[in-house]
């Protein structure tokens, strides 16, 4: 092929373009912002500090920051505990079926998500379906506090995030082969011992990839903390979103995108590994 | 025993990621004002929606950018999958590496640095931001669809057109456009859909100059129960549906 193409040349250079300007220069701008001193008026201002970093620590954030954190990572546990079973048994039922089956847990994916988040409001409301329903069958007496609690943004990130746990579970399990059950059967394993010595190594690379797909988002939907959450259930991404739009102090909320980043960074490291893992023992 | 229980439980999850939809649907259509209590079917909350103009406002800038977004994206994505399927290139592993970055980012670190573009350039914060950072959250999406559609294709149908004589642009044009469609079509639906449905990404681009339905829809959300809203939402997500199945139906029918 002609290296000087004039098609092949107007392609790249369209494609280079827009990569750069929009995604590869705004990074090194948030990571730029982080370091920088506040200044209300200007996006940068100089000198160069590290004071963004050490008020992320700082207690008063730290305390939000942790129990974001801890929302984040039940959701992500409850997503695993649920999505697990569930790709498992999807992966086992009849192909004819497969194809509806993945139609349906896709949906989500192209639903907007801020309608469902209020859709669970419209359950958990103390007006809401689920009291009603539980006071005229007379199980309770007064309608019961859901929503504006922990557990209502738990409940609502789970039911937004549930499908991007189960769908790289599913990949995994599709690939596992039965074969390989039986060998460690045959090699006089037991079910537990299989479940641990073989699934649980097959399937890490699912399970770190869902757990990239849901712990970093469920730290950074604000809304559904703002819908469901009340004021003090806030997420990282409330304190970003706050920091940036309503405090203008852009360096804080570049520092603390900057942190998901390096997290989004560990967990993609994490997932290449596993793989390597799993493609070297295959191979020996 | 056994081979029921695995079903069951499928059956279990997939109601519970559809009982609030349909919950939310049934309501919709509810007479009563406090929204709770059943007072009969009726189409108010629809009529009330279509006469608040700045709503109706609010869905067409909405509806214009995500036309916009899908265009510009699929036609972006569209020739990013043919760049990465048929040239070699100095930087390709970084260019993937990009879009994998895009695509796995967490969409409030893509909206801020997004924002930080803006501010630099000074870039008035209305459509034309909101259409690039559409376009951009959309793009790795086209690419992955379109890319899975060129992996199939058929490495004879180049060389003959090649030993024809055909330039690179005829090629293109007259093979490889042709093969991508269905993808180029599906990627579009996607992108629309996507474009239709952000929050976050727009909650930070958008200026006042520019209201678009999401933004108003989260504004209305935040306290309390709307009726509006049931209405509203169950619009957006039958639109949304109804792009899926036939987005599903274009990529299935021209499987081979």
């Amino acid at each position: 092929m002609d290296e000087r193409q004039p098609f092949r040349s107007a392609v790249l250079l369209l494609v280079w373009s827009w990569l750069l300007l929009l995604v590869l220069l705004p990074n090194l701008l948030v990571i730029a912002a982080s370091f920088a001193t506040r200044d209300p008026q200007d996006f940068l201002s100089l000198p160069v500090t590290l004071e963004s970093y050490q008020r992320l620590i700082n207690p008063l954030y730290l305390g939000v920051f942790t129990h974001s954190l801890y929302m984040a990572a039940m959701t992500t546990l409850l997503c695993l505990l649920i999505g697990y079973p569930f790709a498992w048994a999807l992966s086992r039922v009849d192909k004819r079926w497969q194809t509806l089956l993945m139609i349906l847990l896709i949906v989500p994916f192209w639903t907007n998500s801020l309608v469902r988040t209020y859709a669970i409001k419209l359950l958990l409301a103390s007006n809401g379906l689920i009291n009603n329903l539980l006071q005229s069958v007379g199980l309770i007496d007064a309608p019961i506090t859901m929503l504006y609690t922990e557990g209502a943004v738990i409940a609502g990130l789970v039911y937004l995030l549930l499908p991007f746990m189960i769908l790289p579970l599913y990949t995994v399990f599709e690939d596992l082969r039965d074969d390989l059950l039986q060998a460690s059967h045959d090699l006089g394993a037991g079910r537990m011992a299989t479940f641990v010595r073989v699934v649980i190594p097959l399937t890490l690379p699912g399970v770190i990839a869902g757990v990239l797909l849901v712990l970093l988002p469920a730290m950074g939907m604000f809304y559904v903390a703002d819908v469901l959450g009340g004021a003090k259930n806030l997420l990282v991404g409330n304190v970003i979103k706050n920091q940036f739009l309503d405090a203008r102090d852009w360096p804080f909320g570049a520092a603390a995108s900057v942190l998901l980043t390096v997290a989004m960074a560990v967990l993609i490291l994490a997932y290449g590994l596993s793989r390597r893992r799993i493609g070297q023992e295959t191979v020996e | 025993m056994s081979r029921w229980l695995p079903r069951i439980y499928l059956m279990l999850v997939y109601a519970l990621l559809y009982v609030p939809i349909l919950v939310l649907i049934i309501y919709s259509f509810n007479d009563s004002r406090t929204g709770y209590r059943w007072g009969g079917w009726s189409l108010r909350w629809y009529q009330a929606l279509f006469d608040n103009h700045a709503m109706v406002q609010a869905m067409w800038n909405s509806l214009w950018l995500a036309l916009a977004a899908a265009t510009v994206s699929t036609v972006i994505g569209g020739l990013t999958a043919l760049a990465l399927h048929r040239y070699q290139f100095r930087g390709k592993q970084a260019l993937r590496g990009m879009l994998f970055v895009v695509m796995m980012s967490p969409e409030i670190v893509l909206a801020i640095s997004l924002l930080a573009m803006f501010l630099v350039v000074g870039l008035q914060l209305g459509f034309v931001s909101l259409l690039l950072a559409h376009v951009t959250f959309c793009l790795p999406f086209v690419v992955i669809t379109v890319m899975a559609r060129l992996s199939g294709l058929d490495e004879r149908l180049l060389e003959a057109a090649r030993d024809l004589g055909a330039g690179e642009f005829t090629t293109v044009r007259t093979i490889l456009v042709p093969v991508m469609m269905p993808a180029l079509l599906a990627g579009w639906l996607l992108a629309f859909t996507l474009s239709l449905d952000d929050v976050v990404v727009s909650t930070f681009v958008s200026g006042p100059s520019y209201e678009i339905l999401p933004l108003r829809i989260y504004s209305m959300v935040r306290v309390g129960l709307k009726p509006e809203v049931n209405a509203l939402g169950s619009l957006l997500l039958v639109f949304s549906l109804a792009m899926l199945v036939l987005s599903q139906f274009i990529l299935m029918r021209n499987k081979r």
